[in-house]
């Protein structure tokens, strides 16, 4: 059996891509890609939502429909076209500048609202485009570009963030664990209800290069060396887990999405 | 009838079967009033988390195919502008309604006001155009609300109904128009083979058919500078192109889309150049003019944006005086009005900014008082 | 602006939560429904509850061209601070129904005082005042017939509140006959 190359929704003579060598970006859209192949997505039924950033001009390799917004609020316009039109599958793709530091409170109201969406968020830990300044992710006293003597604040857990506020699915993943991460896009995508796929990714031109990782590929096995399965993550004691970043499907639970719930008000309505 | 419930009866009339909002006085009637009709046609009312959210879930939805709408007032209004623009850019067919009320900030959040009229015009970053209506009655608001919406699906723009906080709360009777007794326009859909569908391609109309998403069409929408296929497209003539005609395909219907009516101008010594609820204060003080034999006429801006200049031109040459009486401190209508007509007329102008009305009385005395 | 004699305008004031924006709805619908031209207008503060609320009601039997109040035919005043804002008119022949149990007593020409409030209460509902109020308006006026506004609250209230506002209109009614 050959395995779904995701190519079918690449935009033709698009390659090569515009994101630095050592870049998650792409890892993650070739996982995404391949995910739809794996689950027959077609374009005319899938609508690709993004914001501002690197990660938010993924759009412009891809076929299927697609809505390119403004900075953080790619998740407001993607609740708009599932409400009107359930039927659809619609894909928000955002940095952590767009899912979590400007767009947060768009987060927790599609979290809590719990709309049949998929938010893949990848996490670079700092704006990359804009040149690399200190985001909501970005870890305490770590450098960036506007952080020159370390970040005095502490970063957003976006997995955590999307249990508390009621998301029915959360995972992590990292560029290093590409074929995991296609299938957390795939759990992510057919799970009914708000799901979150975090990418850790590597930013060797900004993030890396502020923080003794300046080779391309020294950011990749900073994460790979962190990584730890969730079930193996949970076992640690609390003491060794600071410096691991637990990976996997940390959130996984039905509770009813917004177009079931929106069934029963219209029903109530009808009826009146 | 309320006008705000005209608002939401108008927008129902007119199709619009998604609404997303956030509540704000003296807008917030328009919400309830979708929340308890839009289910039962099984349409999609949504409460969001902010105005910068309901917005995009409008652009969203209208993408989807959904003719939808939202409602605020000026604080929630500026927080719409950033989205609205990409309304513009990516030419989604959507209404904003402002209900306009007393500022600056939070100001006086029950008072009236027409203090927006510049915040609605050039609110967003980056040069555009914008259609912007203002009714002055009950009845216009839902005969006008019909028509923001003819006009959004008809140029593929985002149209602003901006009435001020007395006509949004005022009670009328008004008839309400049968079904077909309005006039309901939707957005053209393309036709052609699906493979060549390219969303910016504008017919000879200077406006581009528009697919739903979930349809056989496949489509790229973008905030950013982008080629007819909506993909980004960064090239100086491209841009260029793309600006003009957003700005062209509303100049070359200006004169379908500026609505005004005059009561009285033809033989008037006196204009009155009036918006909103203003517009009955003028229309008072014009008759009580012409009982003191002051021959006054009233021109009611139906539509502010685009500015009826040659309508103002046309009659207030024609004028030994124009008077605008206008519910903000700066004279925004006086200035359109003072760039339409040139320098040497006579133009007095009629403000209060304390969130109370004009009186037919503050209209007669700038009118009747020392020349 | 002239007055003419099917023009009538009339102002209900008192204070947030007394309900008089209610009133001056029912009483314009039931201004339509015998066939006249309406505008209501309002006038509140950020509360629901206190803070000077009126309702402005305009019917004609022409179009409605100015929407506000200009010379009242008859003021509604449910307190003492929306009593004092319109006192002046009395003096200009308007006359003015108060509320003799929240506003300190006038003797001055043209002020009515009738305990409203108390009136409200002994019937078992202060919240009612606004209802009871209406009902006095109407008898002292003539604007609109009785039956006209019983129609309109059977119309607005459900269950027990219908027969509960239609005692307290008819208490209010019965009030101009003392």
């Amino acid at each position: 059996m050959s395995h779904a190359t995701g190519t079918k929704y690449l935009k033709g003579g698009i390659l090569p891509h515009m994101w630095c060598s050592g870049c998650g970006i792409g890892i993650m859209l070739g996982a995404l890609l391949r995910a739809f192949e794996e689950l027959d997505y077609t374009t005319t039924d899938t609508v690709v939502v993004t914001g501002i950033g690197c990660t938010g001009k993924a759009d412009d390799y891809m076929i299927t429909n697609a809505l390119h917004t403004t900075h953080g609020r790619a998740l407001a316009y993607a609740t708009g076209i599932k409400a009107y039109n359930p039927r659809l599958n619609v894909v928000a793709i955002m940095g952590d500048g767009d899912g979590v530091t400007i767009g947060g409170n768009h987060f927790i109201h599609a979290c809590r609202r719990n709309i049949d969406l998929t938010a893949v968020i990848l996490n670079n830990l700092n704006f990359g485009m804009t040149g690399g300044q200190v985001s909501g992710t970005t870890p305490p006293q770590r450098y960036t570009s506007t952080t020159a003597y370390g970040n005095p604040e502490r970063d957003f857990d976006i997995c955590a963030l999307a249990e508390a506020a009621g998301a029915n699915y959360a995972a992590r993943c990292t560029p290093y664990h590409g074929w995991e991460m296609k299938e957390n896009m795939k759990e992510a995508l057919t799970k009914k209800g708000f799901s979150v796929v975090e990418v850790v990714s590597p930013c060797p031109t900004h993030f890396g290069r502020h923080n003794e990782m300046k080779e391309t590929p020294d950011m990749l096995h900073w994460l790979r060396d962190r990584a730890i399965s969730i079930e193996d993550y949970r076992r640690l004691p609390e003491a060794e887990r600071t410096e691991r970043l637990a990976i996997g499907t940390l959130v996984s639970r039905d509770f009813p999405d917004f177009n079931t719930q929106y069934e029963l008000v219209k029903a109530r309505a009808q009826k009146g | 009838m309320q006008g705000n419930h005209a608002i939401a009866e108008g927008a129902i009339y007119a199709g619009a079967r998604f609404y997303a909002g956030y509540p704000i006085t003296p807008s917030s009637e328009i919400a309830e009033e979708c929340s308890r009709k839009l289910p039962k046609l099984g349409g999609v009312y949504i409460q969001m988390e902010d105005e910068i959210a309901s917005i995009a879930a409008v652009i969203g939805a209208s993408l989807a195919g959904a003719k939808s709408f939202t409602a605020t007032s000026g604080p929630g209004f500026s927080l719409m502008q950033e989205n609205l623009g990409l309304a513009v850019m990516g030419e989604v067919p959507c209404v904003v309604v402002d209900v306009q009320r007393a500022g600056p900030s939070t100001g006086l959040a029950t008072r009236p006001a027409q203090s927006d009229i510049m915040q609605i015009r050039w609110g967003r970053h980056g040069d555009q155009s914008v259609i912007a209506l203002c009714p002055s009655s009950v009845k216009e608001c839902f005969t006008l609300t019909v028509t923001a919406f003819n006009f959004a699906e008809r140029y593929r723009v985002p149209v602003v109904l901006m009435p001020d906080e007395i006509v949004g709360h005022m009670r009328e009777n008004v008839e309400v128009p049968a079904p077909g007794e309005l006039e309901v326009v939707d957005r053209k859909r393309p036709a052609g083979p699906p493979a060549d569908y390219k969303p910016f391609k504008a017919d000879e109309d200077g406006v581009a058919p528009l697919a739903a998403y979930g349809g056989e069409y496949v489509f790229h929408v973008s905030s950013s500078m982008h080629g007819l296929d909506g993909y980004s497209n960064n090239d100086p003539a491209n841009a260029a192109w793309r600006v003009k005609q957003l700005h062209e395909k509303i100049d070359r219907h200006r004169d379908e889309i500026v609505l005004t009516k005059r009561f009285g101008t033809d033989d008037a010594d006196v204009l009155l150049v009036t918006l909103g609820a203003t517009t009955r204060s003028g229309r008072a003080a014009a008759i009580e003019a012409r009982r003191q034999g002051v021959k006054a006429g009233v021109l009611q801006l139906q539509t502010v944006w685009p500015f009826p200049d040659r309508e103002v031109a046309e009659l207030g040459r024609r004028a030994k005086m124009i008077v605008v009486p206008e519910m903000n401190y700066s004279g925004q209508i006086a200035g359109e009005v003072r760039k339409a007509v040139g320098p040497d007329v006579d133009l007095r102008q009629v403000n209060r900014y304390n969130g109370t009305i004009i009186t037919p009385q503050d209209i007669l005395a700038v009118m009747l008082g020392a020349k | 602006m002239t007055t003419r004699s099917d023009h009538f305008e009339v102002i209900l004031a008192g204070t947030g939560g007394q309900g008089l924006i209610l009133s001056g709805i029912l009483l314009a619908e039931a201004a339509i429904l015998e066939g006249k031209n309406v505008v209501q207008t309002q006038s509140y503060g950020i509360a629901s509850r206190g803070g000077l609320s009126l309702a402005e009601v305009i019917i004609d039997t022409e179009e409605i061209i100015f929407q506000q109040v200009q010379r009242p035919d008859c003021i509604l005043a449910l307190t003492e601070e929306a009593t004092r804002k319109y006192e002046g008119w009395a003096a200009k022949g308007v006359p003015i129904l108060y509320d003799s149990t929240l506003a300190n007593a006038r003797t001055a020409p043209n002020f009515t005082g009738y305990a409203f409030t108390q009136t409200a209460s002994d019937l078992g509902n202060e919240m009612s005042v606004n209802i009871l109020a209406l009902g006095t308006v109407a008898a002292k006026t003539g604007v609109v017939r009785m039956e006209t506004l019983e129609q309109m609250i059977r119309k607005r209230f459900k269950g027990t509140a219908v027969e509960m506002n239609l005692k307290v209109l008819a208490a209010g009614r019965d009030l101009t006959a003392r």
